[in-house]
C-alpha cells in the first residue's frame, strides 16, 4: 500500500522517506510526519480500541489533546504504552502497536462489551462489584484491568536516562503560534532574556496548519523567519519539543524537553528527556486553543475527527483521511476546512451546518440548519446520516467526517494554582480570568483572540506589558497584516435526536446518556460527575470532552455552563514519563551516600555495610570461618568487653556551639543543667520537644568557657541542628551564640574496653596524660596525637566499658584508624560494627532511636529527674502535664527470658502473667532486643507500665504476628555493670 | 611533626581528575577551611580580621573575595568561610581564632568538605543541569549555596572555573554527579 491518501504540499520532506511498522505491518512515510499522519496517508484509519467497549477508534485530533489514537511505541525495554500517535514523530524503523484488544485489532474478541453496553453504564463498577467484598482484589479487579487496560508495560527497567535542569529568564513564552512568536520577538528585541517553549517539533503553531498569510508571507514562512531572527539573538533560548507541564508559585514552571523521542535510541549517557524548572520574572501563555467536537450517535467511528485536525493533516502533512469528506459544523471554521480540502482536490460530500444562516459555497453542498445525526461503517465511517431542517434524513457517502463545534482556549496553565476561568458568551467558551498567577499574562487564542490578527496584536501588547513590569522598555512595531475573521458561532453541543450512543469522552467511553444518568442518580457537582462517569480522566484529561460534559450537565440542571463550572485543572498538562520526574535519582543513585572516614579501611577488612540514612556504616567485620553474622557480632562484643574494640562513630552529629552565651543556650535546649559544666568536662544531655516528648540525646563537651561541642544521634543530626538554629534565630536571637555543624569535619572513633587506655596511650602524645586521675570519666580535651596532630579526646562510653572517643580532622581519619589497629595489635584490638555497638548499648541499658521514638518522655526513659525544675528549658513545662505523669506511666525496664533459650522478640508486647491477651490489657512493649554474648541468652529493653516497681515480676511476652509467647522476668535495663564501675575504671 | 598521612576525599592515593568532552572535573585534595562568625558586637572586628588575614574585603551576600591564595566567601549573616591551601595554612583556624580575640567564633572545617574544580567551555550548560542557581548570570566572584543531586554545596565562581564544595562524606556521590552531568552535555 503506498500512501494513497497523500496530498500535494505540506511541510514534510519528501526527499526523506521513512519506513515504520504498525501492528507488524510495514508502511512508508516522510520526515516531518507524525505516526498519525503517516498512518492516515496509508489509509489506516483504525488505530486502536476504546477503553471500555472496545469500539474501533481512529484519530480525533492532530495534537497532544488526542483521546483515541493511543499506541505502544517501540519494543523491548523501551516499549512505552499510551503514547499519542498524533504527536509521535516518525523516524526510520519506528515500531508501533495498537492497544486494548484481544485477538486482533480488526476482530477484537472483547468488542462483546459493546453488545452489553446497557449494563456497562456510568457507575457500573461501583454498582456491580460490591459483593462479595473479598472478590474485588483477587477476582474482579484483575479481570477488569485486563479488559479495560490500555497499553501494556514491558516490566523491564527503563534503559534511558533523564536529566533535570534549571533555567532563569525575564520572560517565558509558552507556545510559538503567531501570538507567542510576536511576543517573543517584541521582548527579545527589547533586550529581555526570553525562553520560547514549543511542545510541537515545529515552531509556528496553527500557522503550520493553515493557508493564511502573515504580511506578504505564508504563515509558516513568517514563523520560520521570526524563529531565524530569534535564533540569532544571544538573549533568546528556543526550546522545541518542550511542553510546559505546570505553572507553580512565583513564576516557576515545569517543562519537559524531549531530546531523543524522535530517534530510535538515545546516545550513550545522553538524556532522553529533561525536566526543566524555569524561573521566570514574567510569563506569557500563548498556548492556543483546541477545537471541540459535537456529539452525535456513533460519532466515534474511525474517520470522524475534528475539522481543524483535517486541516492540519492536509496543509501541514499533505494527507487526507479519505478522498471524500463531510464537514459538520456550527461555525465558520468548519467551512475553512472544507475550502482547504477542496483546494487540495479532496471531494467535499457536504458541509452540514447547524445554522440556518450558514454561508454559501458554489463548490460543494452546504446543508443549512442540518445536523449529522448518525454514522455508518464497521471499522471506519462510510456514511454520514444527515437530518435536514424538515426532519427528513439522508445518508451521505464519505470516508471521513470533520466536526467543528467551536474552540476552547487552552486555559490550563492559567488555572494550575486553583484559578477558575471566566465564561465568554461570544465564544461560548471559558477564557482565562483576570486573576492569574503572579507574573502571568495570556495572549492569542489561549486568551480568546482567535483570529491571526488578534493573536498578533495581543501577543505584542502582552509582551510590552510584561517588559514594563520588569522595567524594560519595549518598542511598538507595525504588525504584519493577517486574517481577522470574526467569530460566527451558534453554540451546539450535541445532537438531541437518536436513541444510540453519542460519545462525549472517547478516551473513557462516556456518552451523553452517561452524563444524564449520573445527574438522575444525584450527582450534581461537576467534580462528582467526573469521578462517577470518569469523564475527563486519563491521559487527555478531557481536553476535547470536558466542555461537552459540562454542557449536558448544565442542561440537565437547568443552569448555565458557567454556573455549572469546571473541574480543577492540575499539572501536568500532558502525560509525563515517571522517569523524567525521577531524573538521575534512581537505582543506586536514588540518593547520595555518605562514607565514613574509615570506609576504605573497613572495605579492606571485608566489612558488611548497612545503610543508616545516607551513611554506609560497617555492620560487622566477618572473619574467616565465621558463617553467621551472630558469630562475628558475639566475637566483637566479647573482644571489646575483654580487651579493646574500636568503632567508627563519625556519623554521630556534631555541632560546634560558641559564643558568650553558649552555656545559657545549652541550658535552654537541654532539659538538664549545663550552665555550670566545668571546662574539660562532658555531660549527657536530653533534649525535649516543646510538647515535653524526648527529641534526642547526646553529650555536650565544654572545650572552653565559650565553646561546646554537642553530639547528637546519627539519625537526628540534621533535625537537632535545625532545631538549635530555630531556637537561636526565633526564640533567643539576643543570645550571643554561633552554631555550625562539624559532623563531617572530624573523624571520630570509639575506643572501648579495659585496654582502651593502654592502647590510646600509644596514640596520644605523652604530654597529655590520660590516666584515670588526669583524664577521668566524662573528661574532654583538645590534645595532639601521633607526634603533634591536633585532636580531641572525650572519655565517654556507650558500651559501658572504660572508653574514649578520639577525633582528628577527617582527612586524617583513615590514617588514624590504621594507626589504632597497629597500636592495638598487642591487645588484639577488634573493630566492631553497628550490631555489636547495639548489643553493648542494650546490655548497658542505654536508650537509642528505638526508645527515643517520638512517643516517650524523660519519665518513660527513666530520666524524669533529669528535667531540671530550677530553670526553664524547652519542653520542661509541658513534660509536667498530668497525662504524662500518671502512676502507671511507662518506664524503661529490661527483660530476660525465664527459660534462657527462649527468644525476646523486639516489638512484642507484655501481658500480665494471667488474664486476657488483648490491646486493652497491654502492659508495655519491647523496643530493643538482642542476644547477649556476656549473659548467654537473649535480653531486651522496653517500656512497661509502672515498670520501676515491677522488677522481679514474671510476665508473658506475646507477639501475635510471629506466634511467639514466652515468659520473661522484669529486670533492670542495666544488664552489665549496673554500678558503672567499669567505665570509671 | 606528626606521622599521619592525610587522604584524599575520594580515598585515592592521588586526587582524581577526569576530562569529558570540553569539561574537566578535578578533585582539589587538601584545602584548609575555617568558618568565621561574628559574635554580638564583634561585627566590625570580624570584617577587619578577614581583611587582615585574607588581604581583601569581607564579601557581601552571594559573593567571594580572593587574594593570592586565600578565598573568603559569605555563608550567612556576619558569617564567612575562608579557604586556603592546606600546605601553607593547615593551622589557619587557630590563627584566625587568635585574631578573633573572643569577638568572632572560628571553627575548623578543613576535614568537612571536598572541593571539586570544574573547568571547560561549557560551564553554564553543565551547571544549569546541576543546580538551581542562575549560573548564566553569575561570574567571577559570585558564590552561593545550592543543592546538587540532593547534596548541599557551595558553588564558587572563579570566572574560568567553578569550585564546588560539598560534604566530604558524599565526595563519591558528588563526583559521580559531576561526571554524569559532564557526559550528559558532552
Amino acid at each position: 500500500m503506498t500512501q494513497i491518501n497523500r496530498l500535494s504540499g505540506g511541510q514534510i520532506d519528501r526527499d526523506k522517506p521513512l519506513n515504520f511498522q504498525f501492528d507488524g505491518k510495514s508502511y512508508a512515510g516522510f520526515q516531518g510526519d507524525t505516526l498519525a499522519s503517516a498512518l492516515l496517508a496509508n489509509d489506516v484509519r483504525l488505530m486502536g480500541r476504546s477503553f471500555k467497549y472496545h469500539r474501533p477508534r481512529g484519530v480525533l485530533t492532530a495534537g497532544s489533546e488526542e483521546p483515541n489514537a493511543l499506541v505502544e511505541l517501540r519494543s523491548g525495554a523501551r516499549q512505552e504504552p499510551n503514547t499519542r500517535a498524533t504527536v509521535a514523530e516518525l523516524f526510520d524503523g519506528l515500531e508501533a502497536k495498537s492497544q486494548n484488544y484481544m485477538g486482533s485489532l480488526k476482530y477484537d474478541l472483547l468488542a462483546i462489551n459493546d453488545r452489553f453496553s446497557n449494563f456497562l453504564t456510568a457507575g457500573f463498577y461501583y454498582k456491580t462489584f460490591m459483593w462479595p467484598k473479598a472478590f474485588w482484589e483477587k477476582l474482579y479487579e484483575p479481570i477488569i484491568r485486563k479488559a479495560a487496560g490500555l497499553g501494556s508495560l514491558s516490566f523491564e527497567d527503563d534503559p534511558d536516562v533523564y536529566d533535570k535542569g534549571f533555567l532563569h529568564c525575564d520572560l517565558l513564552v509558552i507556545g510559538s503560534g503567531p501570538s507567542g512568536l510576536i511576543a517573543a520577538q517584541t521582548a527579545a528585541r527589547a533586550g529581555a532574556e526570553v525562553i520560547l517553549a514549543e511542545e510541537d517539533f515545529a515552531y509556528g503553531g496553527r500557522l503550520n496548519s493553515e493557508t493564511i498569510s502573515v504580511g506578504e508571507q505564508a504563515g509558516s514562512e513568517w514563523a520560520s523567519a521570526v524563529i531565524a531572527e530569534l535564533a540569532a539573538m544571544p538573549n533568546v533560548r528556543l526550546m522545541l519539543r518542550t511542553t510546559v507541564i505546570g505553572a507553580y508559585d512565583q513564576g516557576i514552571f515545569g517543562a519537559v524537553e524531549r531530546l531523543t523521542d524522535h530517534v530510535a535510541v538515545s546516545a550513550k549517557d545522553k538524556p532522553r528527556q529533561i525536566l526543566w524548572r524555569i524561573y521566570s520574572k514574567q510569563s506569557i501563555v500563548a498556548a492556543g486553543a483546541i477545537e471541540r467536537p459535537i456529539a452525535f450517535e456513533n460519532n466515534d467511528r474511525p474517520g470522524i475527527m475534528l475539522a481543524s485536525a483535517m486541516r492540519s493533516y492536509a496543509n501541514r502533512w499533505g494527507v487526507t483521511a479519505a478522498k471524500s469528506v463531510t464537514i459538520f459544523t456550527n461555525n465558520n471554521d468548519g467551512h475553512r476546512t472544507a475550502a482547504d480540502l477542496h483546494a487540495k482536490g479532496v471531494s467535499i460530500a457536504a458541509v452540514v451546518d447547524t445554522r440556518e444562516d450558514a454561508p454559501d459555497c458554489d463548490d460543494y453542498d452546504v446543508l443549512k440548519g442540518a445536523q449529522v445525526v448518525d454514522s455508518k461503517g464497521r471499522l471506519g465511517v462510510t456514511q454520514a446520516i444527515v437530518q435536514m431542517p424538515n426532519g427528513s434524513r439522508r445518508p451521505i457517502h464519505c470516508g471521513a467526517i470533520g466536526v467543528s463545534g467551536g474552540w476552547n482556549p487552552n486555559v490550563h496553565l492559567t488555572c494550575h494554582q486553583r484559578g477558575r476561568p471566566s465564561w465568554n458568551e461570544k465564544l461560548a467558551a471559558f477564557v482565562p480570568s483576570e486573576s492569574l498567577p503572579v507574573g502571568m499574562q495570556v495572549s492569542g487564542a489561549a486568551n480568546g483572540d482567535l483570529s491571526t490578527a488578534g493573536a498578533l496584536a495581543s501577543g505584542q501588547e502582552r509582551a510590552l506589558a510584561a517588559l514594563e513590569n520588569i522595567g524594560i522598555t519595549g518598542t511598538v512595531a507595525d504588525l504584519p497584516v493577517s486574517e481577522n475573521a470574526p467569530i460566527e458561532l451558534s453554540p451546539f453541543w450535541y445532537v438531541k435526536s437518536g436513541k444510540g450512543r453519542a460519545w462525549i469522552d472517547q478516551q473513557n467511553d462516556v456518552t451523553v446518556k452517561d452524563v444524564k444518568l449520573s445527574h438522575q442518580e444525584g450527582y450534581v457537582s461537576v467534580e462528582h460527575l467526573k469521578r462517577y462517569t470518569t469523564l475527563g480522566m486519563a491521559t487527555d484529561q478531557g481536553k476535547t470532552s470536558n466542555m461537552g460534559g459540562l454542557a449536558v450537565m448544565a442542561e440537565m440542571t437547568g443552569k448555565t455552563i458557567p454556573e455549572t463550572g469546571t473541574t480543577i485543572f492540575r499539572p501536568p498538562y500532558t502525560p509525563t514519563a515517571i522517569g523524567v520526574l525521577a531524573g538521575r535519582a534512581r537505582g543506586k543513585d536514588f540518593h547520595p551516600t555518605r562514607l565514613t572516614p574509615s570506609h576504605k579501611w573497613a572495605e579492606e577488612q571485608g566489612a558488611v555495610f548497612v545503610e543508616v540514612g545516607n551513611w554506609m556504616r560497617a555492620q560487622w567485620f566477618p572473619r574467616a570461618g565465621e558463617t553467621h553474622w551472630r558469630e562475628s557480632v558475639d566475637r566483637e562484643v566479647l573482644a571489646t568487653r575483654n580487651s579493646v574494640g574500636v568503632c567508627d562513630v563519625t556519623t554521630l552529629g556534631k555541632v560546634d556551639v560558641q559564643g558568650a552565651d553558649a552555656a545559657t543556650f545549652l541550658n535552654k535546649i537541654y532539659c538538664n543543667a549545663f550552665a555550670k559544666l566545668a571546662v574539660g568536662k562532658t555531660r549527657y544531655g536530653l533534649m525535649l520537644r516543646e510538647d515535653g516528648i524526648a527529641m534526642d540525646d547526646g553529650t555536650a563537651a565544654r572545650l572552653a568557657e565559650d565553646h561546646f561541642v554537642v553530639t547528637t544521634t546519627t539519625a537526628n543530626a540534621l533535625g537537632v541542628y535545625r532545631h538549635m538554629e530555630f531556637v537561636h534565630q526565633c526564640l533567643f536571637p539576643d543570645l550571643d551564640v554561633q552554631l555550625i555543624s562539624t559532623t563531617e569535619a572530624w573523624a571520630q572513633y570509639a575506643v572501648a574496653g579495659p585496654n582502651s587506655r593502654k592502647l590510646l596511650q600509644k596514640i596520644v602524645d605523652p604530654e597529655f596524660g590520660i590516666s584515670n586521675d588526669a583524664f577521668p570519666f566524662m573528661g574532654c580535651g583538645e590534645i595532639t596525637v601521633c607526634g603533634g596532630l591536633r585532636a580531641r579526646l572525650f572519655r565517654i562510653s556507650f558500651s559501658g566499658e572504660l572508653a574514649y572517643e578520639i577525633a582528628v580532622p577527617t582527612h586524617y581519619g583513615d590514617a588514624l584508624m590504621r594507626k589504632i589497629m597497629e597500636a592495638g595489635e598487642e591487645f588484639d584490638v577488634t573493630p566492631y560494627g553497628t550490631e555489636a555497638l547495639g548489643v553493648m548499648r542494650i546490655e548497658k541499658g542505654h536508650a537509642a532511636g528505638n526508645e527515643l521514638n517520638g512517643t516517650t518522655s524523660a519519665l518513660n526513659l527513666g530520666m524524669g529527674r533529669m528535667v531540671s525544675k530550677k530553670k526553664d528549658s524547652i519542653g520542661s513545662t509541658l513534660s509536667e502535664r498530668p497525662g504524662m505523669n500518671t502512676d502507671d506511666a511507662m518506664v524503661q525496664v529490661g527483660f530476660k527470658p525465664v527459660n534462657p533459650s527462649d527468644p525476646v522478640p523486639a516489638g512484642a508486647h507484655l501481658m500480665n502473667a494471667t488474664g486476657p491477651v488483648d490491646a486493652a490489657n497491654d502492659q508495655g512493649y519491647v523496643t530493643s532486643a538482642c542476644f547477649s554474648p556476656i549473659l548467654g541468652h537473649q535480653i531486651g529493653i522496653g517500656f512497661l507500665k509502672n515498670g520501676a516497681d515491677r522488677k522481679g515480676e514474671t510476665m508473658r511476652l506475646v507477639s501475635p504476628l510471629t506466634g511467639i509467647e514466652t515468659k520473661v522476668e522484669i529486670v533492670s535495663a542495666h544488664f552489665v555493670d549496673p554500678e558503672g564501675e567499669r567505665l570509671r575504671a | 611533626m606528626h606521622n599521619l598521612t592525610a587522604s584524599t576525599s575520594l580515598g585515592g592515593a592521588n586526587p582524581a581528575s577526569e576530562t569529558i568532552g570540553q569539561m574537566t572535573v578535578s578533585e582539589v585534595p587538601f584545602t584548609a577551611l575555617a568558618s568565621v562568625s561574628a559574635r554580638l558586637g564583634g561585627e566590625e572586628h570580624t570584617t577587619q580580621i578577614l581583611k587582615t588575614f585574607s588581604e581583601c574585603d569581607a564579601p557581601g551576600p552571594n559573593k567571594m573575595s580572593s587574594s593570592s591564595d586565600i578565598n573568603c566567601f559569605w555563608t550567612g549573616q556576619d558569617q564567612w568561610m575562608i579557604s586556603a591551601p592546606m600546605e601553607s595554612h593547615e593551622l589557619m583556624a587557630s590563627d584566625l581564632d587568635k585574631l578573633a580575640a573572643g569577638k568572632a567564633s572560628v571553627t575548623e572545617q578543613s576535614g568537612g568538605w571536598v572541593q571539586f574544580d570544574v573547568s571547560g567551555s561549557d560551564l553554564n550548560d553543565m551547571f544549569e543541569r546541576l543546580c538551581a542557581l542562575p549560573i548564566r548570570h553569575m561570574g567571577k566572584g559570585d558564590a552561593n549555596r545550592t543543592r546538587i543531586e540532593q547534596i548541599g554545596c557551595f558553588v564558587l565562581h572563579h570566572g574560568d572555573r567553578i569550585s564546588v564544595l560539598g560534604p566530604r562524606s558524599s565526595a563519591g556521590s558528588l563526583y559521580h554527579a559531576l561526571l554524569t552531568c559532564a557526559k550528559s552535555i558532552a
